[in-house]
This record gives C-alpha cells, sequence and structure tokens, in this order.
C-alpha cells in the first residue's frame, strides 16, 4: 500500500493552493460569510479562467484530462482555503451532465457559456412534497407543439439568485410508476414565468423557493429522453460528491486550536493544556484523518476505474456526522465566549466555530440525508434485503 | 496512491488465515480458555516464520516490513489466535536494535521455541502488572527505569495469571525475584527511551491491525445473522434500525481499516513522529468495542449465551487496548504528539 500522493497530482495540488492563497482573500471570505452567499463571480470566473471548471475532462472536450486523484486534489484545496465554491460544483455537475447527456446544440451553446464562467446553474430537484423522495417530483411539463409548458414550485434552489440556468426535474407523465415519468431540462432563468424568493436559514447560507407558472420552454433545452429523467439524474448523482466537509472539518479544528493555544484561562494557564481540551482536540484530529482517508479511497477507487457508489457515501456519511459532533465538541471548549458571533469582540476563534456550529447541521441534510446514506450503504453495500 | 496489498501480502493473508480457519477454529479458541494459549498456534506460526518475520535475514528473520505484519495481525485478530502474535513480533523487532545483547532471545523468537513480549508499561515497585502474552513468554522486555531490559521466566511459578475479560493470556510479574532475576540489559538512558516508545508504536499499530481483522469479523457474524434470523416474518436485517446501526459500522470499520493501514505505512516510511500510531489505536479500539457490542445484541439473546460465538469476540475487543491504559489517557498521549507537551 502506498498513502502518498503521486508527484503530479501533489504538483497540481501545490498550483492550486499558490492560486486560491492569492485569490482567496480575506474579503472574498467575509462576502460570503454576510451575504450568505457561497458563490464569487470574480473568484468563479478566475477558477474558470484556469480552465478548472472541467478540469477532469477528456482534452478533446476541451478539459484537462485529470485524473481523480487531482480532482480530489483540487476540490479538498478549494475547501481548506475556505472559498465559497459551492457555485463551481455544480457548475461543473451540470456541465458534465451535458457533456454525456446532453444534445449537440446544447454542448455548443450552453457548456461553453458555463465553462468560461460566463454563465451558473442552480439545481431544481426539490420540492416541497420531494424531499429524499426526490423522484415523487410533482413540477408538471406538458408538451405544446415544439415547446413545453411548466408549472410548479422548487423549494431550496440554492443559487437561483445569481444562476442563469436551472437543472430542472419535471413530471411529464402521470401514467407510470414515479422514476418513470421524470424528465429534465436545462431552463434559462430569464424566461417569463420564473420566480425567485428567498430563503434565508440557520447557518447564515441563502437559499430560494422557485415557482414556475405557465413557463414555456423550447424542446432543445430539454436534456435526455421524454421520460428519461431519472437516467440523467444518475449521471449527475455521480459528480456530487466531494470534499468541501472535510475541508471545513480542518479549518474547525485548526480554529479551536488556534485559539486554546493562544488563550488562557482564570490561573493563567493556556487552555490548550487543560486534559479535557487536549482530549477533545485529539478525538477531533482522529475524526478527520479518518475522514479524510475515506474520501481518498472513493477518489482511488475512481483513479482504477471502479465507481465508488458506497464509498462515497460512506465518506459523505461518516465526515458530516464527525463535523456535527465536532462542532458540538468544540463550541463546548471555549465555554460562553463559543457564543459570540463573528465580528463581536472577544468572540471565541472570530465566532467562526459558532458559525460552523449552525453551518454543519445541514451537512447531513443535504446531498443526500445521513438516513438515504445509511440505506444505501445497507443495501448496496452489505446486501440487506429491502428496508421496511 | 495505492490501496491494494502487495502479493506478497495476499500470500501471506492466505496462508496464515487457512492455517489459523483450522489451528484457531472457535472450539478451539474455547479450549485455549481461560489462559488464552495453544501451544500448537505458536508452533504453527512459528513453522511459518511468523514471530521473527519483521527482523532482517542477517539475522535470521524475512526482512518483511510492517505493512506485512499487519497482515499477520490482521488474521490472528480474525480469528482470535491464543497466542501473543503481536507481541511476539514487536519483541523481536526490539531485540533486533539490539543484537549483541538481545540476540540469543531473539534466537529464542526465530527458532520459535516459545513466546518472547513486552511490557507496555514500566514496573511499579518491581512489579509489572497485566503484561499481554506475559502469562506464557518465556521472557519479556520491559522499560525499568532508565534502563531497557530483558528478563527471563525459568519457571511459571513466580507469575500470577488473572482470570480476566478477554481470557487473554495476562500476567503480573515481579521483577528481580526468583525466576526473573535472569536480566540483560539492552540500553541505557535515551537509547532506551527511544527503543521502547518506537516499539510501542509499533505495537499500537499492529494492535490496530488486530482489532480491525476482530471487527470484521465479527461484523461478517452480525451481518449473516440479521439475514438469517427471521422475526415478524421478515428478515430482522429488513428493519431500518437495524440496517443504520451496521450502516454505520461498516463506514467506521473502512475508516479504522484505512486508518490502521496507514499507521504502518508511516511507520515503514521511518516517520517516527508519526501521531497515527496513536490514532489507529485509539480509533480502531473504539470501533471494535462498537462492531462487536452492536453484534452481540442484534443476536438477541442468543448473543448473550456463552455458546454463540460473538462473546468471544467481543470480550477480546475491549481489552485489547485497555491493557495499555485508559483509552483517554491515549488521547492526551495523542494531543502532545499533535500539539506538543502541557507547558510548564
Ligand atoms: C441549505 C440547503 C440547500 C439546499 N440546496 C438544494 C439545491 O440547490 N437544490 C435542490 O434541489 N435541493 C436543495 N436542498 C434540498 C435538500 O436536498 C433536501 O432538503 C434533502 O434532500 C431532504 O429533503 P427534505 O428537506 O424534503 O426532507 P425529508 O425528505 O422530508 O426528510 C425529513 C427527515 O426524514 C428522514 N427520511 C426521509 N426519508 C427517509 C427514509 N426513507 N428512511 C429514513 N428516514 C427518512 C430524512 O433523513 C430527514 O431526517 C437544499 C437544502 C438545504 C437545507
Amino acid at each position: 500500500m502506498d498513502f502518498s500522493l503521486p508527484a503530479e497530482v501533489e504538483d497540481f495540488r501545490a498550483e492550486v493552493r499558490t492560486f486560491l492563497a492569492e485569490h482567496v482573500t480575506a474579503e472574498v471570505i467575509e462576502r460570503a460569510h454576510a451575504t450568505g452567499t457561497f458563490h464569487d463571480w470574480g473568484l468563479h470566473r478566475k477558477i474558470a479562467a484556469k480552465g478548472w471548471l472541467a478540469a477532469g475532462w477528456p482534452e478533446e472536450y476541451g478539459g484537462q484530462g485529470r485524473s481523480p486523484l487531482e480532482m480530489n486534489a483540487l476540490s479538498e484545496e478549494m475547501y481548506l482555503s475556505g472559498a465559497p465554491v459551492d457555485g463551481v460544483g455544480v457548475a461543473g455537475l451540470v456541465a458534465h451532465t451535458l457533456l454525456l447527456a446532453g444534445t449537440d446544440w446544447q454542448k455548443r451553446t450552453i457548456v461553453p457559456r458555463i465553462l468560461s464562467g460566463d454563465a451558473m446553474c442552480c439545481l431544481g430537484y426539490s420540492e416541497p412534497d420531494a424531499g429524499s423522495d426526490v423522484a415523487a417530483c410533482a413540477t408538471r411539463a406538458v408538451r405544446d407543439g415544439d415547446e413545453w409548458v411548466v408549472d410548479g414550485q422548487k423549494m431550496f434552489t440554492t443559487l437561483a439568485h445569481e444562476a442563469h440556468y436551472v437543472f430542472l426535474l419535471t413530471r411529464t407523465n402521470l401514467d407510470v410508476p414515479k422514476h418513470k415519468g421524470l424528465t429534465m431540462f436545462v431552463v434559462p432563468m430569464d424566461t417569463a414565468g420564473i420566480e425567485v424568493t428567498p430563503v434565508h436559514t440557520v447557518g447564515g447560507e441563502r437559499t430560494n423557493i422557485t415557482f414556475y407558472t405557465d413557463v414555456r420552454v423550447e424542446d432543445r433545452y430539454r436534456v435526455g429522453e421524454v421520460d428519461g429523467g431519472w437516467a440523467v439524474m444518475m449521471t449527475a448523482l455521480v459528480f456530487e460528491r466531494n470534499s468541501a466537509w472535510y475541508g471545513e472539518c480542518v479549518r474547525l479544528l485548526d480554529h479551536a486550536v488556534a485559539w486554546a493555544g493562544e488563550g488562557r484561562d482564570d490561573r493563567g494557564r493556556r487552555i490548550i493544556d487543560d486534559p479535557s481540551v487536549r482530549e477533545r482536540l485529539a478525538r477531533a484530529s482522529i475524526g478527520n484523518e479518518v475522514s479524510n482517508l475515506l474520501g481518498w479511497k472513493a477518489a482511488w477507487m475512481a483513479s482504477e476505474g471502479t465507481l465508488p457508489g458506497v464509498e462515497g457515501t460512506m465518506a459523505k456519511l461518516f465526515t458530516t456526522e464527525h463535523y456535527q459532533r465536532a462542532a458540538d465538541d468544540l463550541i463546548d471548549l471555549c465555554g460562553p465566549e463559543g457564543l459570540r458571533r463573528h465580528g463581536e469582540d472577544g468572540a471565541a476563534a472570530d465566532g467562526w466555530i459558532e458559525a460552523a456550529y449552525r453551518h454543519c447541521q445541514v451537512t447531513t441534510i443535504y446531498g443526500g440525508t445521513s438516513e438515504i446514506c445509511r440505506g444505501i450503504i445497507a443495501e448496496r453495500g452489505l446486501g440487506l434485503p429491502r428496508a421496511r | 496512491m495505492d490501496l491494494r496489498r502487495t502479493e506478497v501480502q495476499e500470500a501471506v493473508r492466505d496462508g496464515v488465515g487457512r492455517f489459523l480457519a483450522k489451528a484457531s477454529s472457535p472450539e478451539r479458541v474455547r479450549a485455549a480458555e481461560p489462559l488464552g494459549w495453544d501451544r500448537a498456534v505458536w508452533d504453527g506460526l512459528a513453522a511459518m516464520a511468523v514471530p521473527a518475520m519483521g527482523v532482517s535475514s542477517e539475522l535470521g528473520g524475512q526482512g518483511a516490513v510492517l505493512a506485512d505484519l499487519a497482515v499477520v495481525a490482521g488474521e490472528a485478530g480474525a480469528h482470535l489466535a491464543p497466542a501473543p502474535v503481536v507481541e511476539a513480533m514487536v519483541a523481536a523487532r526490539l531485540l533486533a536494535g539490539h543484537p549483541d545483547v538481545g540476540g540469543e532471545w531473539l534466537g529464542h523468537l526465530v527458532d520459535g521455541t516459545g513466546p518472547v513480549t513486552i511490557a507496555l508499561r514500566p514496573p511499579r515497585e518491581g512489579r509489572l502488572t497485566l503484561v499481554p502474552g506475559g502469562a506464557v513468554a518465556d521472557a519479556v522486555v520491559a522499560l525499568d527505569g532508565d534502563e531497557l531490559v530483558i528478563v527471563a521466566a525459568a519457571t511459571d511459578a513466580d507469575r500470577v495469571a488473572p482470570a480476566n475479560l478477554a481470557s487473554a493470556p495476562l500476567a503480573d510479574i515481579d521483577l528481580g525475584q526468583g525466576a526473573w532475576d535472569r536480566r540483560i540489559v539492552l540500553a541505557v538512558g535515551g537509547r532506551a527511551n527511544r527503543a521502547m516508545a518506537a516499539a510501542l508504536d509499533e505495537w499500537r499499530s499492529l494492535t490496530a491491525a488486530w482489532l480491525v481483522g476482530l471487527a470484521r469479523a465479527a461484523f461478517g457474524i452480525g451481518v449473516r445473522y440479521v439475514k438469517d434470523r427471521h422475526q415478524f416474518g421478515v428478515p430482522i436485517g429488513s428493519f431500518q434500525a437495524v440496517q443504520h446501526r451496521l450502516a454505520d459500522l461498516a463506514t467506521t470499520l473502512d475508516g479504522a481499516e484505512l486508518l490502521a493501514d496507514k499507521a504502518v505505512w508511516a511507520l515503514d516510511q521511518g516517520d517516527e513522529a508519526s501521531s497515527l500510531p496513536a490514532m489507529a489505536l485509539s480509533f480502531c479500539g473504539e470501533t471494535a468495542q462498537h462492531v462487536t457490542s452492536a453484534a452481540l445484541h442484534l443476536h438477541g439473546g442468543y448473543g448473550f449465551m456463552e455458546e454463540y460465538d460473538i462473546q468471544l469476540y467481543f470480550r477480546r475487543a475491549k481489552a485489547a487496548r485497555l491493557v495499555l491504559g485508559d483509552p483517554r489517557r491515549e488521547l492526551r498521549h495523542l494531543a502532545d504528539r499533535l500539539f506538543g507537551p502541557v507547558e510548564g
């Protein structure tokens, strides 16, 4: 076994790190924190200009042919830097799915706009009554000549207020089992009849409700077959895994270690010298290491040509559950000063632990809740019978 | 990056695994209780040159790296082998660092005559307590004050092997008394301390691998059971509460395995300051405890019966880590590695 990364991956990582150190300024981080929008046009376009939105694609399609290991290093470095790159992930996901399942017209017109950083996307899957059961989607698309008429409502359409396209899952057939009556579209956000309403969250991040009323969509914006939307979803899911949460866990622990190393208790002793503080920091360090290893295992399997469905799910499940335990432990060890928010005088670790404590709650909910992840592992990984 | 085992490692796993599947079957493991010692298991492993496998060929070993030894440790854990395999492998490498004075005892392990073990904690008032393998070893390496020593046992009369949770061959040993006064000093001062610290990290990493082997085997038993056992007309493995617990454990188990593998890899790379061995022992110990107690629980009342094998795993999982000390103290040891020592 060899846990070291090949030289070309380390070189690429170093290049990414240097780039991020220059462009992910304190100002960029502060702005994302203040607005709750984890997308920054300036940074997004610089990343696009580096060709990193499609870094993992074959060179013949305009990519850089980077391996799954390099892609994991890229994603890891981005999140370790604290960069607001949620938009980078969504743009890459949509563009990649269009590359595999889209029409020639979409590949010629939409994909280049996304890759250049000119246009951004958002994901319109979830609905009021279709969350984990995303195939219960009820937003209707009805054919009318060369157009479709879309009516419905999507919940949690994050980045919709910045995006140019929504990757929209719709119901096109009511007479078949639910998975078989779905169709995917990539709809321009400036189409008449789309309305975006902000939703504010405990974690401070902004998301949206999007409403679709008599929205007329040309058929050329359809992705994949009519009633073949589920297959497009499955293609897209493969690109959804990344190391976001590992990076966030590392930043959380770094803040706690730095704060505990500088702070003093009433008797003038360093806080980090308190045995119970040391135990909690050590425990969080172990969880971070395990999260990292599970993520790299999935990336390594992908680099060997295996689809790491179960392993990627394990990495997501473990890392996000660990993230919550760690945030809970680490805000405690700050004592009452841990309650002060970012920007307040005397806030422990400048309030970043308090912010992580709120934000981490969502990580076990989106991208497949922990329960959905466990179901996948139990059925596909362990071969247990379908759950009752 | 490569997470495959080498061909040699696969061959070692296969050879040791096949042997232990017979020689250390659950019936044999039970027969070896309460002492936790089966001479035939030791002899078989010795015939495969296991005890001194990690020693250079000039000194009579196989020149195996720790990653190879971890494969043996994993199989020993999976089959609950009643012999101090990890301790003997670690002792052999420790002795190989001092061949001029330790050569005789190293020869003992090379020949497979009998186990030599290491004391994980220094003696207090001349007494070593709960030495793993101590009940059956012919000699024990210990850090006594500033001296790294090996002391020999002439008879079994001078040690006490208490009945214990794991039915492990643990013993309390009075140094400098009767048979245990034949001592050889291997090293003194900084050299002695460094040698013991390095041996302890090897022990941590290999014990982590042993625990992962044990936990995987116990997990397999648990998963098979929930597929077979029916209640309410369906396999109990179709209940979501059961599935989710197992899914969490499958995940931590994968993480534990990676961590144990990375720990031996780090030591094989010569990274003596690595914090990975302490992380691995901590996490693999906790994981093995969780896995075995869940697997026992999912057997219902049958898991609580001596007759079912799962209890054999459950009892051993806890002890392997606890012999070193309170796991929370071990976390503080890890903190020293990660964040530097406590000030003042
Ligand atoms: C900040 C934020 C951003 C988001 N961004 C997007 C986005 O950009 N685009 C998008 O489409 N969606 C987005 N989502 C939606 C997200 O994907 C859903 O919230 C998620 O899929 C869960 O769906 P739900 O909220 O309807 O919860 P539900 O599915 O109603 O789940 C409620 C609870 O029931 C449990 N549960 C559900 N089914 C099962 C089961 N079979 N077995 C056991 N337990 C079960 C869940 O685990 C959960 O704990 C976002 C959500 C948030 C909070």
